[in-house]
């Protein structure tokens, strides 16, 4: 069982950056690591936590969120809000007991379609290395996965 | 220390007496004597025949600014500590109220007793309290026990260095040296030191005591959202089970949404029936806000909150 896991992992994906990012790739061929699910959100300014901890609730093992870099954003301070929230989400979960990596983020823009890939992959492999998420997912209690 | 807090007591019903008579203000909130030993509870007086109910001493543990979100429409005297002061500052930041809505009577606190440290110091009921000097003097059927009341304060006050609520209107008592008697949480200390396997452990057990009440949330004045994501079923964040994820997650929300917002007052550790420790996580986030954008609670009414604002220098070292 352990041998045929592979981290499912979340991607929040900023509508003008990396979401086209992850587009380029696509339209370019380039391979990038299947393990990840992509939802569209307009601005990475609009990532609530509760998105995140509700995916990590849900049993999914690892999150990445990606906007445009600074300076770049579509509504001008987006990114710039959302690093704030970012910033002390990281460290409060970290500081509650979350696996370093299990959240992480990046910036990637419309052009880096390479770029996308290269993140996803290295995220993909963090997770790997952390294995299967096991504090703090619903229903870990009741099938005996956590004591 | 008991003269102190008789003096200013006095002081207290003076300026409410005032208020009401020049109908300044429709209320006054403050503190008043209350059934049981080692407590005070929040009262609300509308005549200034009633300002002799107003009390003040060691036990006034609550933050009345909780209280404010009720009376939106009125003119509200209000007694505060620094910490109750330092939650208003932070409301108004957040336009909760309208300019000269409030007055505020600022009592430099001398930092408030703890009562389940002292009911576990002794055995048996305790029937009743009093401060005398720098003492507390318990009193049960069959015994009398004298208490150091140093000893025995709170530990979010025992770090508190804004015990003077230097934004009142009026301060009622001198200003206090702002020392704190011990340097850091220690809780807050000592769980940093562990492995995140050890503090997820630390965590899941505070966590899994926890009944659900919100008694945490009703204390404490930050909590005003109209709904609260727990109450929220569409969309539906929470379970409303006793799941321990459940748990976790409300406490892991209660806490974050206090970012930068949060004067360390304690309230919700206090309200907790289940005894569960929160300031722990509270204070972590309050550490992290002065660390990352040098921003305390309270302190300037001029500064926006750190999460609705930003700088384009913010340290970013975390992003890939």
């Amino acid at each position: 069982m352990e041998d045929h896991w592979e981290p499912k992992i979340l991607a929040f994906l900023c509508n003008w950056c990396s979401y086209a990012g992850a587009d380029l790739a696509g339209t370019s061929r380039i391979q990038y690591p299947p393990n990840i699910r992509v939802i569209r959100v307009p601005c990475s300014g609009r990532i609530n936590p509760l998105f995140i901890l509700k995916a990590l609730q849900s049993g999914i093992d690892g999150v990445l969120v990606s906007g445009c870099h600074p300076g770049d954003c579509h509504y001008l301070s987006g990114n710039y809000i959302g690093r704030r929230k970012s910033a002390t989400l990281k460290r409060f979960l970290e500081y509650l007991g979350f696996e370093e990596g299990r959240v992480q983020f990046s910036w990637v823009s419309a052009a880096e379609g390479g770029r996308f890939s290269q993140v996803v992959d290295e995220v993909t492999q963090d997770i790997k290395k952390l294995g299967p998420a096991k504090r703090f997912v619903k229903g870990s209690v009741e099938l005996g996965v956590r004591s | 220390m008991e003269e102190r807090s008789k003096a200013i007591q006095d002081r207290i019903r003076e300026k409410a007496k005032e208020l009401l008579s020049k109908k300044a203000v429709d209320l006054i909130i403050g503190f008043g004597e209350w059934t049981l030993p080692l407590r005070t509870t929040p009262i609300f007086i509308r005549s200034p025949e009633g300002v002799d109910r107003l009390i003040w001493n060691s036990f006034c543990e609550n933050n009345l600014a909780t209280y404010l979100h009720k009376f939106s429409h009125f003119k509200v005297g209000i007694v505060v500590k620094g910490c109750d002061a330092r939650s208003i500052t932070a409301l108004s930041l957040e336009k909760r109220f309208k300019p000269d809505q409030l007055f505020l009577m600022g009592v430099p606190c001398q930092r408030m007793v703890d009562r389940r440290r002292v009911e576990k110091a002794v055995k048996g009921e305790i029937l009743c309290a009093h401060e005398q000097g720098d003492q507390i003097i318990v009193e049960g059927e069959d015994f009398k026990k004298i208490l150091k009341r140093d000893d025995f304060l709170y530990p979010s006050c025992q770090v508190c260095t804004h015990r003077t609520p230097t934004q009142a209107n009026v301060l009622v008592g001198d200003p206090i040296e702002e020392t704190p008697l011990i340097e850091t949480h220690p809780e807050v200390e000592e769980f940093d030191k562990k492995s995140p396997e050890e503090r997820w452990k630390y965590f899941e057990k505070e966590s899994s005591r926890c009944i659900r009440c919100y008694a945490c949330r009703e204390a404490c004045p930050m909590c005003y959202c109209a709904e609260c994501f727990v109450d929220s079923s569409n969309p539906n964040w929470i379970g409303k089970g006793p799941s321990p994820s459940d748990l976790e997650f409300y406490h892991i929300v209660r806490a974050y949404h206090q970012t930068g917002r949060c004067s360390g007052c304690g309230a919700c550790e206090r309200a907790c029936p289940m005894e569960i420790r929160l300031t722990y996580l509270t204070q972590k986030l309050n550490w992290d806000v002065k660390e990352l954008f040098n921003f305390e609670t309270g302190i300037d009414a001029e500064t926006p909150p750190p999460l609705s604002t930003y700088e384009t220098e913010d340290r970013q070292e975390f992003i890939k």
